[in-house]
């Protein structure tokens, strides 16, 4: 059986939706904004009242432009929207205004830490649905369910890659990548928990080294990277085992069960969906500018790869280290910020892969809700370079930083860590720790090299951990020897 | 013979003040609702709003504030065509399925009514979301032709035309898709003006078709015309299909002689009348040779794909009806049947009871030219003869400065005739949905009487040309007065 699977390979495809991050939404000015009261960011028009009729968002058009230019996609010079007509009560006008087939950008690249590059077929503009909250959780069972309308009419472009990625994992990867762009150049919050970035996934298997697409199953519902992995994973197994087994695959929408950790048909009649797209005759073919598209590309800011290759270049880091740090703008810019103020760009990368990360996961914070800034960072460094703290205090300080922030100087400070430096006070703790520990003082002289740690253990325990330990250990050896 | 008052006529007796703003408001609203028993032009009459609104203006005269301060239509009484928002207020587009539909806000078109001194006295009856050419599709009951109550006013805009042509009001504001101002202003005996698509805002006016729908006066005479889509015409930032050149002076554009005016006359039209009607096709040769003798040459031009008009107008409409009419699902407003089951059952019944037999076939049609398969025979074809229709016209304009044609083929019918016949009702608007479908003004002025039944005649120019056809149709009307030669039968009715 193993053997037979061996045998086929997966084809993935990524169809991604991400919430632009414009102060209005896509057709109206109301304040696009994520957690809300339900149903008080609304307007006649996002309600789709009679009568009232949709202006496009410019900075919509310009964010999803920018997006297209760091991903190397062609912009459209004529460019249109189009109505997808279905009837579902979470979308106001029971029509969806889409981009059928003149995309505002075809074609561009997804490049992959790996250095694959994975290309996209398109991206295109649209607006978001409203949220139906089902009483009870499931629609089927609910006895009656409630209509947020905040969220439609909320700017939406979907990233759609061709089918080229090859595993679970560079699905994540690409998400991964994906993300790092939109972050960068801030044309969205990106958050997958919150809905501003959302997954949905074509998934086919096929005999190892066919050029023919298998048949293909679209999963959605995946709310997380995590989950992304995980229902990629079973869907190919699934479908692997079929073929395996000399069965069909069914073209068929599937959601993602997280709980569960399976893949269902969602049996919906959505294969038979008949959208009847039509140019909507409410609003005028868009027609942009070379020379503000050139304008756009000057505004475009550093992407990750190439300011993971710089990192790399002018801080000396690792490509790994490089590699994390540029995953979104706020980091990269922090260690940036940090390595320029200390000139100790290696310790910079330290901290914050290190401790920093653990204390941010710790008080659930990011970079960009955490008290710390980089010059904080870059004192606390300075602190340990000089011996003014010792590396165990540092960290307590560095925790303080994380959630309080302040400066590391007046929280050494207050807090009394600093360590003991000064040659006189350090040479009388010394004295009397030897006057105090005669035993080990004759083991240590008899060969037992352990027995001075133990002596520097009674040391930094008097002094509260205060002494500067490698004094401390220098003074010892120059008695003791 | 004078049957009612122009809004100019009533604007100087205010400026002079012979009459108060609710003076006139008063006299209209006594004869809207003397007349309605025999009408019935109104599903909303506005009676407390309207005295508000002309108590604040006359105070505000009585203040010292100069008539000319207060807006090129102070105190005139107007009537708006249902399908109009009207914030506040009941706002059903003839439909039970927003029958009890109240709009938080108002059409711009209304606002800026408002703004220049209009009183709104009330919402006109119309065909189900301005579906139809005769009012009988209003889901409520039918309008009546103020020169024959056993006929019909015409449509959609039947009520506005039909309370103007009764001299209730100097000014309605109508809707034209196909023709659906300058049907009904033939058949009321009145002035309708259809601007060039993109004139006027279309925002808070109900979608029927979205790239044919346009607003427009319907008014006892040219200048008044001129005067109300000088009030309405502009950009507006809420309408992305209105377009931002300036607005002329259409007043300033009347004229009196057509000296060096070259007419063009359809042929194809021509021919097509010459074979229904001939009592028709003589009235309109009549007309011809009064815009001759007015010192205007008639060139014979050609629309030779204006045959197609229909067609193509009954594939792109109900397109876009099908898609612009399912947002009334009963979810959000409106009205709603919910008598069990799930969403999409609710939509179904809600639909199913809200809509009339016109507005379903209607939807019917537009799903279907638009399903997978059919989308490029039916709905890219018809954009595509949409296309050959406005070259038509580029071409006939070029070599004439308007275009003169019938409004339509027949004077009113009689209510019922054509409710049994869709086609037959739908080639009512065979001479003015070609205009439409090239988006370019055309209006409708009266020109005389069939049996002593009235009929207009057609002006057409070429898009953005309002003032050009304004000016020639007004020197067709102060040298013919039709308006005044034969007063609604309805008056005597109720004067009795």
């Amino acid at each position: 059986m193993i053997e037979t699977r061996l045998q086929f390979e997966a084809v993935i495809g990524l169809e991604v939706h991400v919430e632009l991050a414009t102060q209005s939404k896509m057709f109206c000015g109301c304040r696009n904004a994520f957690g809300a009261k339900p149903n008080t960011l609304t307007c006649p028009v996002c309600l789709g009242m009679p009568g009232t009729l949709p202006v496009i968002n410019r900075r919509a058009v310009e964010y999803l432009c920018k997006t297209g230019l760091a991903l190397d996609c062609a912009i459209a010079q004529f460019s249109k929207f189009d109505r997808k007509n279905y009837f579902y009560p979470d979308m106001p006008k029971n029509y969806q205004i889409s981009q059928y087939d003149m995309p505002l950008t075809t074609g561009g690249v997804v490049p992959l830490a790996s250095g694959k590059p994975v290309r996209l077929n398109r991206i295109h503009l649209e607006e978001d649905t409203g949220k139906n909250i089902h009483a009870g959780g499931h629609m089927a069972a609910s006895e009656y369910t409630l209509i947020d309308y905040n969220r439609a009419g909320v700017p939406l472009m979907e990233i759609v890659s061709e089918p080229e990625i090859a595993s679970p994992e560079e699905a994540e990867e690409y998400l991964v990548a994906l993300k790092a762009v939109l972050s960068y150049i801030g044309v969205s919050d990106v958050k997958m928990h919150e809905g501003s970035l959302r997954c949905d996934a074509n998934v086919s298997v096929r005999p190892r080294g066919a050029t023919e697409l298998g048949t293909k199953a679209e999963v959605k519902n995946m709310n997380s990277f995590r989950s992304v992995v995980r229902a990629l994973r079973f869907e190919i197994e699934r479908q692997t085992e079929l073929l395996a087994l000399g069965e069909r695959v069914i073209q068929e929408t599937r959601n993602w069960d997280d709980t569960r950790g399976i893949t269902y048909s969602t049996r919906s009649k959505e294969q038979a969906h008949d959208y009847r797209y039509f140019p909507d005759p409410d609003l005028v073919p868009m027609t942009i500018d070379a020379q503000v598209i050139e304008a756009w590309r000057t505004e475009l800011p550093e992407l990750p790869l190439a300011k993971r290759d710089r990192l790399v270049r002018e801080y000396g880091l690792s490509e790994y280290e490089a590699g994390i740090l540029s995953e979104d703008r706020a980091t990269a810019d922090f260690f940036e910020q940090a390595a320029r103020a200390s000139s100790e760009a290696k310790q910079v990368a330290n901290w914050m892969l290190g401790d920093i990360r653990r204390f941010l996961e710790k008080h659930e914070k990011t970079l960009a809700t955490a008290a710390i800034k980089p010059e904080q960072l870059a004192e606390l460094i300075a602190l340990v370079k000089s011996g003014h703290i010792s590396g165990k205090a540092a960290k307590e300080v560095c925790e303080l930083l994380v959630t309080e922030g302040g400066d590391p100087r007046a929280i050494v400070q207050a807090r009394g860590l600093a360590q003991v430096s000064d040659s006189a006070a350090v040479s009388q703790i010394v004295d009397e720790a030897i006057a105090g520990n005669q035993e080990s003082v004759t083991a240590y002289k008899a060969g037992k090299a352990k027995a001075l740690e133990f002596i520097v253990g009674q040391i930094m325990k008097a002094s509260r951990g205060k002494a500067n330990v490698d004094m401390v250990r220098a003074l010892l050896k120059e008695r003791l020897g | 013979m004078k049957i009612a008052k122009t809004a100019h006529e009533l604007s100087d007796a205010i400026r002079r003040k012979e009459l108060s703003s609710r003076e006139a408001v008063e006299a209209a609203l006594d004869s809207a609702q003397a007349l309605d028993p025999s009408l019935r032009a109104y599903i909303t009459l506005l009676p407390e709003r309207a005295r508000d609104r002309a108590k604040q203006l006359d105070d505000r005269i009585a203040r010292g504030d100069s008539a000319d301060s207060l807006g090129a239509l102070a105190g005139i009484p107007v009537a708006v065509k249902d399908i109009f928002c009207l914030e506040g207020e009941l706002t059903t587009c003839g439909s039970r399925i927003l029958g009890n539909f109240r709009p938080p806000y108002s059409a711009t078109v209304v606002n800026k009514l408002e703004a220049a001194g209009a009183i709104i006295i009330g919402k006109t009856n119309m065909d189900e979301f301005a579906m139809g050419s005769s009012c009988e599709n209003s889901a409520f009951f039918p309008t009546r032709n103020p020169y024959d109550v056993t006929r019909v006013p015409g449509g959609s805009s039947g009520g506005s035309a039909s309370t103007v042509g009764a001299g209730s009001v100097p000014i309605a504001l109508g809707t034209d898709t196909g023709g659906s101002i300058r049907e009904p202003a033939s058949f009321c005996n009145i002035v309708g003006v259809k601007p060039t698509y993109g004139r006027v805002s279309r925002y808070g006016m109900i979608a029927f078709a979205s790239s044919l729908d346009q607003a427009g006066p319907m008014t006892r005479d040219i200048r008044d015309a001129a005067t109300t889509l000088q009030v309405m015409a502009g950009h507006d930032e809420m309408d992305s299909t209105s377009v931002d050149t300036p607005v002329p002076n259409y007043a300033a554009a009347l004229r009196t002689d057509l000296a060096g005016v070259r007419i063009g006359i359809v042929t194809e039209f021509e021919d097509s009348i010459g074979r229904s009607d001939a009592a028709m096709a003589g009235l309109y040769k009549r007309a011809y040779a009064d815009l001759e003798r007015l010192g205007a040459t008639l060139v014979e031009v050609h629309l030779p794909h204006a045959q197609y008009g229909l067609a193509t107008y009954y594939l792109i409409a109900p397109a876009e009806c099908s898609s612009n009419l399912a947002r009334y699902d009963g979810a959000r407003y409106g009205c709603r049947v919910n008598e069990s089951g799930d969403v999409f059952t609710m939509f179904e019944h809600t639909r199913e009871a809200g809509f009339g037999d016109e507005v379903k076939r209607r939807i019917i049609l537009g799903t279907y030219a638009l399903s997978a398969g059919y989308y490029d025979a039916y709905y890219v074809r018809a954009q595509k003869v949409r296309t050959l229709i406005k070259r038509d016209f580029d071409n006939a304009f070029a070599q004439c400065d308007a275009i003169a044609c019938p409004a339509v083929s027949c004077p009113p019918f009689e209510l019922g005739a054509k409710t049994q016949d869709p086609v037959a009702m739908y080639l009512m608007d065979y001479f003015t949905i070609p205009m439409s479908l090239a988006g370019i003004p055309a209006l409708s002025v009266p020109a005389g009487y069939v049996n002593e039944l009235p009929v207009g005649l057609q002006f057409a120019a070429p898009a953005f040309e309002e003032a050009r056809m304004l000016g020639i149709a007004h020197a067709y009307e102060q040298a013919t007065h039709h308006a005044d030669q034969v007063a609604p039968k309805v008056l005597a009715g109720a004067a009795r």
